[in-house]
């Protein structure tokens, strides 16, 4: 049951990011260009959305699906891995084109090649596993 | 959405060598659940609720993306100069897709998330790492089209 529930969140996510355009390396030009308000509306609504709902979930104590309190855990403090990896991100989404969601959701449309941005994109990950002492956070 | 990439790289076995994957990957099977709902909405959105209507993109941007070698800009969701099977095949092609996935791999785990961690649910949380993240993003990609596209490109 709760697989379903996972499956559905992923099924509306991927609908919605392709049909929004989100997952267009056109429009992710056009943003980095500021030619257009179309990425930002998109980013802007959904953040704004986020934190209503969140809001609402924490004042009147929704459940999560494990049974527990709607909680969203702090992220850790600092800098340097937020910028330097924020940084290194952002290279690739604006070269690729594509982030870990919207990667999948253009497999499932038929972009067979986006394959290898995927496969890259998990020895990247392991890159990072096997650095990770060595990296200022 | 990035910690499907983290959670493979357990399944194919990192964690014998690298502590950072050397957890219980089956109470992460969650996300490979979104990743396979994903898949799923991307075939159901371009297959069910599509029709060929080209993006509305600013006009700057198509002639921009023009005097770069990317013609017809918005009559399809990706750019066949990128990702079609002729331009995969070419040294220059793959190498774009490869340096552009390793990097949104390395990166995102080395922040700690990726648009949907951040730059929506960070934002939404109100975390300042995570708005330092997507400072962080916006400082990358902005580099890479202004500096780096024309070089590239060019």
């Amino acid at each position: 049951m709760k697989s379903i529930k996972f499956l559905l969140v992923g099924i509306v996510f991927g609908i919605i990011l392709f049909k929004s355009e989100a997952v267009s390396w056109y429009r992710i030009y056009e943003m980095f260009k500021f030619e257009s308000f179309h990425m930002y509306g998109i980013i802007g609504t959904a953040v704004l959305t986020g934190m209503i709902l969140l809001w609402i979930a924490k004042k009147f104590q929704f459940k999560n699906i494990s049974g527990g309190l709607m909680d969203l855990p702090n992220k850790d403090k600092g800098i340097k891995r937020y910028l330097i990896g924020g940084s290194i991100f952002g290279l690739g989404w604006a070269l690729a084109g594509a982030c870990p969601g919207p990667m999948y959701i253009l497999l499932g449309s038929g972009v067979f090649s986006m394959l290898i941005v995927i496969a890259a994109a998990i020895l990247g990950t392991y890159v990072y596993g096997v650095l990770k002492d060595k990296l200022p956070h | 959405m990035s910690s499907n990439l983290r959670t493979l790289c357990a399944i194919g076995g990192a964690g014998k060598k690298t502590d950072f994957f050397n957890f219980d990957w089956k109470a992460q099977r969650w996300n490979l659940i979104v990743v396979l709902g994903a898949i799923l909405g991307g075939f159901i959105a371009h297959f069910y609720l599509s029709a060929p209507v080209a993006m509305d993109l600013n006009p700057k941007t198509i002639s921009d993306l023009s005097v770069l070698g990317f013609e017809n800009a918005g009559d399809t969701v990706l750019p066949p100069e990128l990702y079609s099977w002729d331009a995969v095949w070419s040294v220059k092609g793959m190498a774009i897709l490869i340096i552009g996935g390793l990097l949104v791999g390395f990166g995102t785990r080395y922040a700690g998330g990726c648009t949907s961690g951040h730059a929506i649910t960070g934002l939404s949380n109100l975390q300042l790492p995570s708005l330092i993240a997507v400072i962080g993003f916006f400082l990358g990609g902005l580099i890479m089209i202004h500096l780096l596209f024309p070089l590239i490109f060019g």
